[in-house]
């Protein structure tokens, strides 16, 4: 079963060729990673996904829905969320706040029921703080629920960001290098939790540096480079794949 | 919760206190003044949302105010009695929304009631605000600031150059606002306190609205948006439309300002329209603290009273300007968030800002 489809998809800024005619399949309930060399563009098929960019060319489907066209706040609200290469959390909310702004889209009370302080908001206040509690707990971040995310140290502001984006329940989560700026034992303790997210039945699209954590975590990987697919395999079949070895260390290896 | 209804609570008492000490002093006068001050206050709690809040600047909200104002004056002071031929006309009559009026010579008028004619002004601003904010908030910073000045431009242009409006004079002999129980809003002696209170009431419930909104949902969508606007996209906040609702929520303000000064006053002129005024309510709103409601509306408080005392003299547009320079050179958090004291010992020892060192 096919929750994200890509399809020929290309993106040109001025003279760089960032995403070539790039096409697969993400399926449901797997944990896929993209990787290739800097500037291969992974970051940008991120955007593209995600409705941050609108593609040149190529169709994107989400749940059997074509999303290109999009933008990304609706793309959001369908179940799909990402989260960033450089962390964006809401730096003068706290970290319980910055969670709870994760269930925007699963309530409801807009500008005259705040204005006016309906009922009806109080009883939602009520259940978006208990799951942002909940999520808290899951995450281990509990403690941290009156700080401000600002000021947390840089391995648990991404897991922050991460609590963010599962308090708007999606079915497809997108990390951009979740593991960018973390000490091993913390790119450790962030494969956990991937797993355990697999585990709650969200599909998860990463982009990674740290092979360690790609290899280990990942159902299927796509290489990229130069915005041009050139596997699409297993982990362990991908190790071996010629192509990929000579993309990474150059042609003499 | 508690505390968000305690401030209001001590607030009321503030204007309460106010009103009490100017009649122990035996100068009521004061009130005017207070009273004038309390319509500005109401704009300049709505542009303290807008700017501190959803993050968006506007160098333009004069022009809410003055479009409330010009159309209410208008609608209230322009004779009808040639046009009742027309359906519209003859209709309104029917529904009891249009009013005789006698003029100084005794002469009869046929005007709009002010009730409607309210409406009428709030609703153009709104429109006015959706229409143009939709292109505008699209903007940001130094560009954003520039294309809602040059709407503010416009708005006091028309003003000045239109026959119909007064042109230089504006529209004076505007009547007062009749209330229910007998009360109206107008400058007349005889209801001062009585104005006094229902200006600073309407001051407080738009302030208990701003302040439930902040503790909204949609409150916490707007900090999302000025915190990291991408960011809250990724989760499905529709920030454009978020921040287009809090534009069009502070014009509306402002425009309710506009109409009620209006009718206080007995007329309005251009220069309610100026850009210098439109100055004055950002320097308010970021001496305040910019995303500190009570700030500001402490601010407006103290200056507008000064300013419209004369304290300020013919320096008056030039102080809110040196204010505004001051206050974004050495508090840009406001002047009641930061020690005073800090700030100096700080310039003294050398002078470089600790936002550089950090």
């Amino acid at each position: 079963m096919t929750i994200l489809s890509v399809r020929r998809v290309s993106k040109r800024f001025g003279g760089l060729q960032a995403v070539s005619d790039l096409s697969f399949d993400v399926a449901r309930g797997s944990i896929k990673a993209l990787i290739g060399p800097n500037g291969a563009g992974k970051t940008t098929l991120f955007n593209l996904i995600s409705g941050f960019l609108p593609p040149d060319s190529g169709e994107i489907y989400f749940g059997g829905a074509p999303v290109h066209d999009l933008p990304s706040h609706q793309i959001a609200s369908r179940g799909m969320v990402r989260t960033f290469q450089h962390i964006r959390l809401f730096p003068k909310m706290t970290v319980l706040e910055n969670i709870m702004v994760g269930r925007h889209v699963h309530s409801r009370a807009g500008f005259l029921a705040g204005m006016l302080n309906l009922p009806f908001t109080w009883r939602e206040e009520r259940r978006i703080r208990e799951k942002g509690q909940e999520i808290m707990e899951l995450l281990g971040i509990a403690e941290h629920a009156h700080t401000e995310a600002a000021s947390l140290a840089y391995g648990q502001q991404r897991v922050v960001e991460i609590g963010r984006a599962l308090a708007c329940e999606p079915r497809l989560l997108l990390l951009d290098e979740p593991a960018a700026g973390l000490n091993m034992r913390e790119t450790i303790g962030m494969g956990g939790l991937i797993g355990k997210i697999r585990d709650m039945g969200i599909t998860v699209l990463l982009v990674e540096h740290d092979m360690s954590l790609v290899m280990g975590i990942s159902d299927e990987i796509v290489v990229l480079s130069f915005g041009q697919k050139i596997a699409e395999d297993r982990p362990l079949a991908i190790q071996k794949n010629r192509e990929v070895i000579r993309v990474y260390l150059g042609d003499d290896a | 919760m508690a505390r968000r209804y305690s401030m209001v609570a001590a607030f009321a008492g503030l204007v309460v206190a106010i009103q009490v000490a100017t009649y122990l002093a035996g100068a009521p006068y004061h009130l005017t003044q207070l009273t004038m001050t309390a319509y500005y206050s109401l704009l300049i709690v709505g542009l303290c949302m807008l700017i501190g809040y959803a993050g968006q600047i506007s160098l333009g909200h004069a022009g809410f105010f003055a479009i409330g104002g010009y159309v209410s004056a208008f609608l209230t002071t322009h004779d009808l009695a040639a046009h009742k031929g027309l359906r519209l006309v003859a209709l309104l009559q029917k529904a009891g929304m249009l009013l005789e009026r006698s003029d100084l010579y005794g002469g009869s008028h046929l005007v709009v009631h002010p009730w409607l004619a309210c409406a009428a002004a709030v609703l153009l601003a709104v429109v006015i605000a959706y229409v143009v904010g939709g292109p505008v908030l699209k903007l940001r910073g130094h560009y954003l600031a520039m294309a809602t000045l040059g709407f503010g431009i416009i708005i006091y242009r028309v003003a000045l150059g239109t026959e119909l409006l007064g042109a230089a004079d504006g529209i004076s002999e505007v009547p007062g606002f009749p209330l229910p129980f007998g009360l109206i809003i107008s400058g007349n002696a005889s209801v001062r306190v009585s104005n006094y209170y229902l200006a600073w009431g309407l001051v407080i419930l738009g302030m208990v609205l701003l302040l439930n909104l902040i503790q909204s949902r949609v409150g916490r969508a707007l900090s999302a948006v000025h915190g990291a606007e991408d960011a809250a996209g990724a989760i499905g906040i529709p920030t454009a439309r978020y921040k287009l609702n809090t534009f069009v929520l502070s014009a509306a303000f402002a425009s309710v300002a506009g109409v009620f000064l209006t009718h206080y006053n007995g007329g309005i002129g251009p220069s309610e329209a100026s850009v210098m005024k439109s100055v004055r309510y950002v320097a308010i709103v970021a001496i305040g603290g910019m995303a500190n409601l009570w700030g500001a509306l402490l601010m407006s408080l103290v200056l507008n009273y000064l300013s419209l005392r004369g304290y300020f003299g013919t320096f008056d547009d030039a102080v809110f300007g040196v204010i505004l320079i001051l206050i974004m050179l050495f508090a840009p958090d406001g002047l009641l968030r930061r020690h005073i004291l800090a700030d100096l010992k700080r310039l003294a020892s050398g002078g470089a800002s600790d936002e550089e060192a950090a």
